[in-house]
C-alpha cells in the first residue's frame, strides 16, 4: 500500500476529485494548508503598510491506494492538477505499513 | 434704585395690551405645526439612517456571506463604495434629475448642486419636513438600488467596470424611473398628476423591478463564473448572511414606513404591513422547501424573508395587514420556484439571485398592489368633493390593474434596454470581466490586494 500526499492549488480540488472518482477512487482526506515552494508570494497592503505574503493557500489531498493502482492514480492526479505554471504543487508517495478499518477490523488492502 | 425699577415695570405693563384671540390662535397653530414638523423630521431622519443601514452593513453582509471566501471583501466593497459614489452623484445632478419638475420621463436641473434644497419644506413632496431631509431620504434609495444588482455579477466583474456601470445605470435607469413614479409631473405618479397613476408606495417598480431585471441582463451578458454550475460554489458563511438579512428586515421599516414621509398613521400601517409581509414570506418559502426537499434551510428562510419584504414594498402604504400576509406568502412561494426551478431551467448564473428575488418579488408585489390597495388604509387620493377615491380591485376599481401593469412593463423595458446599452458601453471602454487568473485567485486578492480572513495570525 502507498500513501499519496498531494499539495495542489485550491481551485484544482474539484477537478482532482472528479478525476479520481472516474477511476474509482472514492476515499480521500482534504486539509486546507498554506505553503510555498519556488513560487513567490504576493504583496498585500493594509493602510499603507506592505505585507509580503509568501505562504499561499493550498489544498493537501491524502489518500492510500493499493500498490497495483499507484501509477494509474498518480497519472490521473497530476493530469487533473496541472496548469503548467509555477505553484501547481507537489506529490509525495510513502510506504504504508498497515491499514485498519475501525468499524470491523478489516486489515490491509481490504480496509482501503 | 428700587423705586426706579418699579416705575420701569409699571411702564412696561401699561404698554403691553392683552393679546387678541386671533394672535393666540395663530401662536397655538404655529406651535402645533412646529411640533408636527419636529416629530415628522425626527422619524424621517431615523428612516434615512435605517435605509442606509440596509446597504451597509445589511446587504454587504447578506451578499458577502453568499460568495466564496476569496471574494468576500470584493462583494462587500461593491455595496460599500456605492454609499460614497451615489451620494456624490446625487448631490451634483441625481436629486434634480429624479425630483426636479421636468418632463414626464425625467427631471430637470433646477436642483442641480442642491440649489435651493434647504430647510424649508418642499410642499409638493412633503410639507412638514425640511426639503433637505426629503432629499437625503431619497438618496438612500438611490444607493441601495444599484447595490442590489451587484448580486448578479458577483465574483467576476472588474471594480472599474462596476463603478462605471453603476454611475451610468443611475443616470440612465434609476433617475428616470424614480422621476416617473415619484417626481412631480412624472408619467406614472399617482399623487402629482401622472398620466398613468401607478401605486408604488416605496419602490417596487423603481427599486426592485429595475434592479432585479437589470441583474438578469447583467448575468446573461457577463456569462457564467468559471466552473459554474458543475463546480461547487457554496456560500462561505450563512452566518454573515443571516445577520445581513436581519439588518435588512429592520432597515426595511425605514424604507417602507418612512415612505409615508411623516410620523403618521399611514407610517404605522406601512410598518405593520411590512412586518407581516416578511413573516408570511419566510414561512411560505420555508414550507415549500421543507415539503420539496425534506429540510427547511436557514438560507431558504432568510431568502423568503427578503422576497416578502420586496413584494410588500409597493403595497405597504396601501394594504391592510391580512392582504399583507397573503402578498408575502405568495412572494415567498413564487421566488422559491424562481431561484430553484426557473434559474436552473434557463441556466443563467444570477450568482446571488438578485433577479429571482428582487425582479420576481417586485413584479408580484406591483401587480398584487393593484388588487389589494384600499382607501381604508390610504385616503390621500380624493375626488372633487373630498371623498376618498377607490384605489384597487378590492375597492371596486379593477381598472387600476392596467396602470400597475403599465408601470411594471415600463420598469422592465427601461431596465432591460438601459442595462444592455450601458453594458455595451462599459465593455467597450474598460471591459467587464476580470482576467481568468484573477477570477481563479479571487477578487479580494487580485482587485483589492487583501484577504478577508487570516485566522492563523
Amino acid at each position: 500500500m502507498k500513501k499519496i500526499e498531494a499539495i495542489i492549488q485550491p481551485f484544482k480540488l474539484e477537478p482532482v476529485k472528479e478525476a479520481l472518482k472516474t477511476i474509482g477512487i472514492d476515499g480521500m482526506t482534504i486539509t486546507e494548508v498554506r505553503g510555498h515552494g519556488r513560487q513567490k508570494g504576493h504583496k498585500e497592503v493594509y493602510r499603507g503598510q506592505e505585507y509580503n505574503v509568501d505562504l499561499l493557500p493550498k489544498m493537501k489531498v491524502e489518500l492510500v491506494v493499493a500498490d497495483a493502482r499507484l501509477e494509474e492514480v498518480l497519472r490521473a492526479l497530476t493530469a487533473a492538477a496541472r496548469t503548467g505554471k509555477i505553484g501547481d504543487g507537489k506529490i509525495f508517495v510513502y510506504d504504508v505499513a498497515e491499514a485498519i478499518r475501525i468499524r470491523n477490523d478489516d486489515r490491509g488492502e481490504t480496509a482501503l | 434704585m428700587k423705586v426706579l425699577a418699579f416705575a420701569a415695570f409699571c411702564a412696561m405693563a401699561a404698554a403691553q395690551t392683552p393679546p387678541t384671540l386671533d394672535a393666540r390662535l395663530s401662536a397655538v397653530e404655529s406651535a402645533a405645526k412646529s411640533a408636527q414638523s419636529a416629530g415628522d423630521n425626527g422619524w424621517m431622519l431615523v428612516s434615512s439612517a435605517l435605509v442606509l443601514m440596509m446597504t451597509g452593513p445589511g446587504l454587504a453582509l447578506f451578499y458577502g456571506g453568499l460568495v466564496r471566501k476569496k471574494n468576500v471583501l470584493a462583494t462587500m466593497m461593491q455595496s460599500f463604495i456605492l454609499m460614497a459614489v451615489i451620494t456624490v452623484l446625487w448631490a451634483v445632478v441625481g436629486y434634480s434629475l429624479a425630483f426636479g419638475e421636468g418632463v414626464p420621463v425625467l427631471g430637470d436641473f433646477r436642483y442641480a448642486f442642491l440649489r435651493g434644497v434647504g430647510s424649508a419644506p418642499n410642499t409638493d413632496y412633503a410639507a412638514t419636513i425640511p426639503h433637505q431631509t426629503y432629499m437625503v431620504y431619497q438618496l438612500m434609495f438611490a444607493i441601495i438600488t444599484p447595490a442590489l444588482i451587484s448580486g448578479a455579477f458577483a465574483e467576476r466583474m472588474k471594480f472599474s467596470a462596476m463603478l462605471l456601470f453603476t454611475v451610468l445605470w443611475a443616470l440612465i435607469v434609476y433617475f428616470p424611473m424614480a422621476h416617473m413614479v415619484w417626481g412631480k409631473g412624472g408619467l406614472l405618479n399617482a399623487a402629482l398628476g401622472g398620466r398613468f397613476p401607478c401605486f408604488d408606495f416605496a419602490g417596487g417598480t423603481v427599486v426592485h423591478i429595475t434592479s432585479g431585471v437589470s441583474a438578469l441582463i447583467c448575468a446573461l451578458y457577463l456569462g457564467k463564473r468559471i466552473g459554474y454550475p458543475h463546480e461547487q460554489m457554496r456560500p462561505h458563511s450563512i452566518v454573515l448572511s443571516i445577520i445581513g438579512a436581519c439588518l435588512l428586515w429592520v432597515g426595511w421599516f425605514g424604507f417602507n414606513a418612512g415612505s409615508a414621509l411623516a410620523a403618521s398613521g399611514l407610517a404605522t400601517s406601512a410598518f405593520v404591513a411590512t412586518h407581516f409581509g416578511a413573516a408570511a414570506a419566510t414561512l411560505g418559502w420555508t414550507f415549500v422547501e421543507w415539503i420539496r426537499t425534506g429540510k427547511p434551510s436557514v438560507l431558504g428562510a432568510i431568502s423568503g424573508c427578503v422576497a416578502g419584504l420586496v413584494a410588500i414594498t409597493p403595497a405597504s402604504g396601501f394594504v391592510e395587514p391580512f392582504p399583507a400576509l397573503l402578498i408575502g406568502f405568495i412572494a415567498g412561494v413564487v421566488c422559491y420556484f424562481m431561484v430553484t426551478l426557473v434559474k436552473h431551467r434557463f441556466g443563467y448564473d444570477d450568482s446571488l439571485d438578485a433577479f429571482g428575488i428582487h425582479g420576481a418579488g417586485g413584479t408580484v408585489g406591483a401587480i398584487l398592489t393593484g388588487i389589494f390597495a384600499t382607501s381604508l388604509v390610504n385616503d390621500s387620493f380624493k375626488d372633487a368633493n373630498g371623498k376618498p377615491l377607490a384605489l384597487g380591485w378590492v375597492d371596486g376599481n379593477p381598472g387600476q390593474m392596467v396602470n400597475q401593469l403599465i408601470g411594471t412593463a415600463i420598469a422592465w423595458v427601461l431596465a432591460t434596454v438601459g442595462t444592455l446599452v450601458i453594458l455595451k458601453i462599459v465593455d467597450g471602454l474598460v471591459g467587464l470581466r476580470v482576467e481568468k487568473d484573477h477570477e481563479i485567485d479571487g477578487l479580494d486578492l487580485s482587485l483589492h490586494g487583501e484577504e478577508g480572513y487570516f485566522l492563523e495570525t
